[in-house]
């Protein structure tokens, strides 16, 4: 705990950064979008270009123009919030991912499985829950295996492998990364004599990797935003 | 006098190879799906960017059980 410790406040160092990175995201956006010209400055369309790929790339492509529409917004939300909770953990000083701690990851896979069912009861209220655990075109008898298994993979993993996925994926980063600084350190300082050839090694694979979390951070809040889409897409699919 | 009913004895946790030996299936699941969809655009140069966004959800599919298995590494200890 390190500020306000005591009170019902108490914040750590992960929430800290949580509150360093949402300030940032407002702070490029306000910028962005604070004086619009029709021939965008070089930092206007840079914030275009990310907002562009979310709304061509993610919902008009899944969801097509009218729905893609409607479910932009939350769309966008996520995939900047993941993206930037997830670029902290790459930024000195700060150093561990927001999104590395299971409260922000449940939180939007929660938002995500809200979503997809509210979708799919506003477009077939009364057929979604049974289109979703009999699909149609299967022999009846087969629906006593089919039943089941739409009904954990679809209403219980779902949610849980959106949490997992974001979760793992920056606490693992998060891992490599010390073990690798750690390992530089204790080659260097500690072991002394040759071993210290090998921090060499170390330093520069810990670089390599810190790279390469850049592009997990995005490909996560990628993925993250698009599987929503996906999952909103197959709710509001016509059965056939 | 040694013990010859024991070949061979294991010591500590053997829960420390659990990961490795999870991460095997997805890795090749991972494998095929790239490999597949490189093989796609290589014959199908102009459906590169479909063919992406299916990889993707792809690997997120498959990826999600080597990450269930790290998770199991810290629920059950």
């Amino acid at each position: 705990m390190l500020l306000f410790a005591g009170t019902p406040f108490a914040m750590n160092r992960i929430m800290i950064i949580r509150i360093i990175a949402l300030l940032a995201i407002v702070l490029i956006f306000w910028l962005g979008t604070r004086k619009m010209k029709i021939v965008p400055g070089r930092f206007q369309s840079l914030v275009e270009m990310g907002l562009d790929f979310v709304r061509v790339n993610i919902a008009e492509d899944l969801l097509g123009k009218k729905d893609g529409r409607r479910f932009l917004p939350i769309l966008t939300t996520m995939f900047f919030m993941i993206l930037f909770f997830n670029l902290t953990g790459i930024i000195p000083v700060l150093n561990i991912a927001g999104t590395s701690v299971i409260g922000v990851p449940i939180v939007l896979a929660a938002v995500s499985y809200i979503c997809f069912i509210y979708a799919g009861v506003r477009k077939h209220p009364a057929a979604f829950f049974r289109n979703a655990l009999f699909p149609p075109g299967v022999p009846w008898f087969l629906y006593i295996i089919v039943a089941p298994i739409e009904l954990v993979s679809t209403f219980i993993l779902r949610p849980i492998t959106l949490t997992l996925r974001l979760l793992m994926n920056m606490v693992v980063g998060h891992l490599l990364l010390v073990l690798f600084f750690s390992a530089t350190s204790f080659f260097l300082f500690t072991a002394g004599g040759w071993w210290s050839l090998l921090s060499i090694g170390s330093l520069a694979f810990g670089f390599v990797f810190t790279l390469f979390e850049i592009l997990v951070a995005v490909l996560q809040a990628y993925v993250f935003a698009l599987l929503t889409g996906v999952y909103i897409q197959l709710a509001l699919a016509d059965e056939h | 006098m040694a013990d010859i009913s024991t070949l061979a004895e294991l010591s500590g946790n053997i829960a420390t190879v659990g990961y490795g030996l999870a991460a095997i299936g997805p890795a090749i699941g991972v494998g095929i799906v790239v490999g597949k969809t490189i093989e796609g655009v290589a014959r199908q140069p102009e459906l590169a960017g479909r063919l992406q966004v299916l990889m993707y959800i792809g690997i997120a599919f498959t990826e999600a059980l080597a990450f269930i298995g790290i998770a199991v590494g810290f629920i059950f200890t």
